[in-house]
């Protein structure tokens, strides 16, 4: 046990876990809002969004490629279901039916051309978010969907629980679906022996080829999965905004590349976990929220975010080099 | 080009290859061809209107402002980087050099009026070298990876922007910026010759300067570079202060056509940048990427933009044609190579 404290210690977690705590406990001591369980309720609901997306991301992230076509798969993904459910009804298991297959198709376009084309995963997201999000808004002539049939629109809430002041509580729709999608990804990184082949792709592509690994296939899984990711997480957005727009969503991806690489995982691939991207997601709401507790003017919020990612990267990037020099004079 | 001769064999076979990447020669006589082409098709689906001097000059009105922040986008890919803070930047030098010149211009002339817009484009360039010299330090010097370090002051300079402005627009600039953006010498867009003022200095820079040599070779391999003895660190923090100087200049280019500054004009670009960048012939990992490309592949977008205007197309088709463009050329050589047409 103090073995494997001692390398936690030293790990990437154990930093942003500090510093994570260093602020829960300083906002709770500053502010009341802070620590009470409707604010942690709030967060959950609100960045649920992101961290779907980012569990995705870590996924393709530790293969060794980059996708920020994302958000405009996930449009797509909200606006043909919404479209279909609002024409036939339809039920929640088929919803995110029809939004995971659009967002699998989506996802498989991108492996396809990065793997038989051989074109690097920037470049084809960077070309398919344009593709997908200009033919969209053309197509659609970027018109909301403001009506949503009214079981969507009500939600699910389980175990609802009230509190004196009559505040109710409960597991919604988005606290469920990223619970759910951040099991998913930490049982296929650590428990399959594909999560295992994609650490080995993202660590050393070549030994992994010629080790045998199906290269195409994996590409395959990995896009598809984080177009799936991008499907479930563009519906429950559309339940919490209660409308859909083809134009709200692009232009977040990098907000979600900033939490899964604040968690650690790194953009040369075969690093990172889902422990590591929770932090990196959870220090970025805590500190907006934090920010906003405090009472600092929400024009400044950008600027302190923007500060915390500096400073993190850099005491992280500096503890690494002390430790490698460590190793070098031990 | 498929009858092109094979390259020779031996120890010189991978010298020049290299020298044939170098030179961009293959890339620019495929966009070069694609340019003729598209010119060819739209001029004949919309005939007479496409080759008048008003298209000619808005098309020259228009690349300049996506034109200079490629630029600055295209040497951090070079060197195996990149810059997303480019935007952001060129925002808080405008919004600076806005503010100055909206609040401190006494008059319409004279030496104080001249005086005061140098000092507020100074001050642009100093705020822009600021964030350069903090991005390079961090990423040169601490080591940390560029995208995660733009990334946080792409975050950060916004937000100093929106802070101070609380997200308003300073508009009403003098004159002679609106001329800047909006006028012209001998027909010439005056944008067009700002760009020009910017990309032939960078082209020498890159091509004929050890310190050009020196960013291709960081961007192939930065540990062989540093072990050749080149100060890599120092040609790093150059590259990335270079770079925002660059996007400050664009910042300059964008407020005088808008005759305004605000702290997220054409965030949209950011992504079309690097779009711009590739298609030109930049390697995203680093090490290949020739102006000329870059400057064909701005034409052939502006080319694209102008025509689906003119056609009455949405411009969100332009945006899903450029990415469909951008798969197209940097697929066909790996098309090629799957047919068997080469090697």
């Amino acid at each position: 046990m103090p073995e494997n404290f001692a390398r936690f210690r030293r790990s990437h977690e154990f930093w942003l876990l500090s510093v994570i705590l260093i602020l829960v406990v300083g906002l709770s001591v500053m502010t009341e809002g802070f620590l009470t369980l409707q604010n942690l309720f709030d967060l959950l609901t609100s960045y649920a969004f992101l961290g779907i997306l980012a569990s995705g991301l870590l996924v393709v992230l530790i293969s060794g490629g980059i996708d920020i076509s994302f958000t405009a798969t996930a449009s797509i993904a909200q606006y043909i279901t919404m479209l279909l459910a609002n024409k036939y009804g339809l039920n929640w298991f088929i919803v995110f039916a029809i939004a995971s297959v659009v967002g699998i198709a989506l996802g498989a376009i991108n492996a396809v051309l990065i793997d038989r084309l051989n074109i690097s995963s920037i470049i084809v997201s960077i070309a398919t978010l344009n593709i997908f999000y200009g033919l969209l808004v053309f197509i659609t002539g970027g018109k909301y969907i403001y009506s949503l049939p009214p079981w969507f629109s009500h939600g699910i809430y389980w175990f609802e629980y009230v509190d004196a002041d009559e505040i109710s509580y409960g597991i919604n729709l988005q606290i469920l679906a990223l619970a759910v999608m951040f099991t998913l990804t930490w049982l296929i990184l650590n428990r399959t022996n594909i999560g295992r082949q994609i650490y080995a792709l993202g660590g050393n592509r070549e030994a992994a080829q010629r080790l045998g690994f199906n290269v195409f296939r994996l590409n395959i899984l990995v896009y598809c999965y984080m177009g799936l990711t991008a499907g479930v997480a563009s519906l429950i957005q559309a339940q919490l905004a209660q409308s859909v727009a083809p134009t709200v969503l692009v232009g977040k991806e990098l907000d979600v590349l900033a939490a899964v690489v604040l968690g650690g995982a790194s953009l040369a691939g075969g690093v990172g976990t889902v422990f590591g991207t929770i932090l990196g997601l959870t220090l970025l709401a805590v500190m907006q929220n934090g920010l906003i507790l405090l009472g600092v003017s929400s024009y400044y919020s950008q600027f302190f975010v923007g500060l915390v990612i500096l400073l993190s990267v850099s005491a992280t990037a500096l503890s690494a080099r002390r430790k490698r020099k460590g190793v070098m004079t031990e | 080009m498929s009858n092109a001769p094979h390259p020779p064999r031996g120890p010189d076979a991978a010298l020049m290859s290299l020298i044939g990447s170098l030179t961009g020669d293959v890339t620019n006589r495929r966009l070069a061809i694609l340019l003729v082409a598209l010119v060819a098709v739209f001029g004949l689906i919309i005939g007479e209107g496409f080759f008048t001097k008003a298209t000619v000059q808005s098309m020259a009105f228009q690349l300049p402002e996506l034109g200079i922040l490629s630029l600055a986008m295209m040497i951090t890919l070079i060197s195996g980087g990149l810059n997303l803070s480019i935007i952001s930047t060129a925002n808080l030098c405008a919004l600076a050099m806005a503010y100055i010149m909206t609040k401190m211009l006494p008059g319409t002339e004279g030496f104080a009026f001249v005086g005061w817009q140098i000092v507020a484009i100074a001050v642009g360039l100093l705020i822009a070298s600021i964030i350069g010299l903090v991005n390079g330090f961090i990423i040169a010097y601490l080591g940390v990876s560029p995208i995660l370090t733009t990334l946080g002051t792409m975050t950060m300079v916004k937000g100093i922007g929106i802070g101070m402005t609380r997200g308003n627009v300073i508009s009403g600039l003098p004159d002679s910026i609106v001329f800047l953006g909006n006028g012209t010498v001998v027909g010439i867009p005056t944008a067009m010759l700002v760009f020009a003022v910017v990309a032939i200095p960078m082209a020498i820079a890159l091509g004929r300067t050890p310190f050009g040599a020196a960013t291709y070779m960081i961007g192939s391999n930065e540990k062989a570079t540093q072990f050749s003895g080149i100060d890599t660190k120092r040609v790093i923090l150059r590259i990335y202060v270079i770079s925002s100087l660059l996007a400050a200049v664009a910042g300059l280019v964008m407020m005088a056509r808008f005759n305004s500054a605000n702290a997220s004009y054409a965030e949209s670009y950011l992504l079309v940048t690097i779009l711009a960048a590739v298609l030109g012939g930049v390697d995203p990992m680093g090490g290949f990427g020739k102006i000329a490309g870059v400057i064909l592949s701005l034409v052939i977008l502006q080319v694209i933009s102008s025509a689906f205007n003119l056609l009455n197309f949405s411009q969100f088709l332009t945006l899903a044609i450029w990415g469909a463009i951008l798969v197209g050329v940097t697929a066909v050589p790996n098309i090629r190579k799957r047919l068997g047409l080469i090697d």
